[in-house]
């Protein structure tokens, strides 16, 4: 198995706005990035980083250029191995948590498990192992509107977790937090990128969550602006 | 493994909300027990006509006598006396003909013991039980020797039976007729309710002989009031009413364009058309009742529609994590299917309850058969496919990332 995860070359997306008009979201992105990494993306809004998640994410494809995730090509995947994919190899946590409303606590972990096809015992019992993880064994029965946010967001990393991905993308996860509770799941993250050597890609606006990341990339225009390490983009004083 | 956990998730939605899912399943209840209760008092109508009809024997005609006029007033059918023993036995050699019976029919009181009883007491040969299809339960019935010789013999109905013997045996006893006694020599078996509701068991068969000269002394001997005629085969009714229409008309030396004095009238096909109305309403209750599965149906898709507008987030979450588009696309399905079977079962279930409802306090028969209620389960089913496919392709075709920004 190959040392790097992700392989983007040439990644170009567009987006049809209008009759006969077409808008550039993405102009040619390559870059990699290996297993056990820990990649901030930065970037204005509007310069395609979102564009770029959905398509690291398998959420969506690119409309030019070559994307692998673990040495699969994804160009010409129907939407089924898409879903497998994300199914197997990619965590997400978003911005907004995304727990189901009505669900408990642990379904809501072993959600994912339902989908890899694995039985209701099983689904269980890892979905236990993993709150236990993010500390939140014991509100197992809860439903998602009685916990706090910041527990929500560490009950989404276990959903994210449970499967045992190989990337976790995680999409502002932060954005809804006040700084101590930021700082718990940054550290989660952390944690889980160190002792397990699971790769993270998080996109942020804030600098101090870009510092907990050992590499930065920046997009401006649906380009690289930048790829190279945070503290050498701080360093040299520029504004993210 | 993954079907039924995904069978799971739909009965979690439903639970979830369960006002909505049982207003939903509300439409499929009332369609569902409307059909099962409509069929069941079709059928039932239906087949209380076939018995009916089955009792009054097959390939049947009666000839009725002409009508005769009295100061300036015109009587009826039957009021003249025009036929005859003589005309009954010539249109029994016809060969189409099976069987006649000459009937001359009046009431009179029956006595037995202590109770009497008063009936219709038909004078009548042999053939009227082969006529009829009739089978005698108990004893044997008279011969044609009793009608040559005018005995006084007869065979009891059912329900004369039953008034005057109670559990006695009626055979080998003697039952005084307008004060003449009679040996009962037979009892009919039972038959039940005619067409139009009359109860047939309620009647006494004598020979023709001793009805017209002792019972009701005929002022015009060997003169009957009716003819019953049996035909060897359904195919030759037609053929057979021309035969005795022409065998009359010759017999009474009634010339051409005079009119006849007498009436062939075919009841078999008058009981098929009876029969085939009874049909038509019970099928007319079916349609009408099925109607409203099909607004159940609706129902369902309204509501399925409006559930995956308000579930598109979830449904993009449910992608994020790894649901295929046919999971998506299961789960709406099922979830549809599901609240229009338990819906039917659950109007199966009240439709069999209203029909014993109905048959016991209204006292209408009704018919609950295995296919009427296999059919509104076999409709609903394919309603809740038909109509809850739409909104679950809706929700698997959602995109990914749409259905994750929907607010």
């Amino acid at each position: 198995m190959t040392t790097l995860l992700i392989h983007a070359e040439q990644l170009g997306k567009t987006y049809r706005s209008g009759p006969g008009q077409e808008l550039a979201a993405l102009r040619g992105i390559s870059f990699t990035v290996a297993r056990s990494e820990f990649v901030a993306v930065m970037g204005p809004s509007g310069s395609g980083k979102s564009t770029l998640m959905n398509i690291l994410g398998c959420l969506d494809v690119p409309s030019s250029g070559r994307y692998s995730l673990e040495g699969r090509d994804i160009g010409r995947m129907t939407g089924d191995q898409l879903a497998h994919l994300r199914n197997r190899y990619i965590g997400f946590v978003f911005q907004g948590f995304n727990l189901l409303p009505r669900m408990d606590l642990r379904d809501n972990v072993a959600l994912p498990l339902l989908y890899a096809g694995i039985g209701r015992r099983e689904r269980r019992r890892r979905a236990m192992a993993m709150l236990e993880r993010v500390g939140l064994a014991g509100h197992a029965a809860h439903l998602p509107s009685q916990i706090s946010g910041g527990q929500q967001q560490r009950v989404a990393i276990a959903r994210a977790l449970v499967t045992e991905p190989s990337l976790i993308l995680a999409d502002e996860p932060t954005g809804n937090l006040d700084t101590h509770t930021s700082g718990e799941i940054m550290g989660l993250l952390t944690g889980l990128n160190a002792d397990q050597g699971i790769t993270v890609v998080l996109v942020t606006h804030e600098p101090d969550i870009a510092h907990y990341a050992r590499r930065l990339l920046r997009i401006v225009d649906g380009l690289i602006g930048f790829d190279g390490s945070v503290s050498e983009y701080f360093g040299e004083g520029a504004t993210a | 493994m993954r079907a039924t956990a995904i069978a799971g998730e739909a009965l979690a939605a439903m639970g979830a909300n369960r006002l909505r899912t049982f207003l939903t399943m509300l439409g499929m209840i009332i369609g569902v027990g409307a059909v099962i209760l409509m069929l069941a008092i079709g059928q039932g109508a239906q087949a209380m006509v076939e018995d009916s009809i089955a009792s009054m024997g097959a390939n049947l005609f009666i000839v009725l006598s002409g009508s005769s006029t009295s100061g300036g007033q015109r009587m009826g059918f039957g009021s003249a006396p025009t036929l005859t023993l003589n005309d009954a036995q010539a249109m029994a050699e016809l060969p189409e003909i099976q069987a006649v019976a000459p009937v001359t029919s009046n009431a009179a009181p029956l006595v037995y013991a202590g109770n009497n009883w008063s009936t219709q007491v038909n004078g009548t040969t042999p053939a009227y039980l082969e006529v009829r299809d009739w089978a005698v339960s108990g004893g044997a019935p008279f011969s044609a020797a009793d009608v040559r010789s005018g005995a006084r013999v007869l065979l009891l109905g059912q329900t004369v039976v039953n008034n005057l013997f109670g559990d006695e045996d009626p055979v080998g006893k003697t039952v005084r007729v307008k004060n003449s006694p009679f040996l009962v020599v037979g009892v009919l078996a039972a038959k039940g309710q005619s067409l139009d509701g009359r109860d047939q068991d309620d009647t006494v068969l004598v020979p023709v002989s001793t009805a017209s000269r002792q019972l009701f002394g005929n002022q015009f001997p060997g003169m009957v009031r009716f003819i019953m005629v049996r035909a060897k085969s359904a195919e030759v009714m037609a053929r057979a009413a021309v035969k005795l229409n022409d065998l009359l008309r010759q017999r009474h030396r009634i010339r051409d364009g005079q009119d006849d004095d007498f009436s062939v009238r075919d009841l078999t096909a008058l009981a098929e058309t009876a029969a085939g109305a009874t049909r038509v309403m019970s099928m007319m209750l079916g349609a009408i009742a099925s109607v409203s599965l099909v607004v159940g149906g609706i129902g369902i898709m309204n509501i399925m529609l409006v559930s995956v507008t308000e579930r598109t987030r979830e449904i993009g979450i449910r992608m994020a994590i790894g649901a295929r588009r046919r999971d998506i696309l299961l789960q709406f399905l099922l979830e549809a299917v599901l609240i229009s079977l338990v819906g039917s079962l659950i109007g199966a279930a009240i439709g069999v309850a209203g029909a014993w409802a109905v048959a016991r306090f209204a006292e209408m028969p009704v018919v609950v058969t295995l296919w009427s209620a296999l059919l509104a389960f076999g409709v609903a089913a394919g309603v809740g496919i038909f109509f809850g496919y739409y909104p679950a392709l809706k929700a698997a075709d959602l995109r990914p990332i749409e259905a994750l920004r929907f607010q």
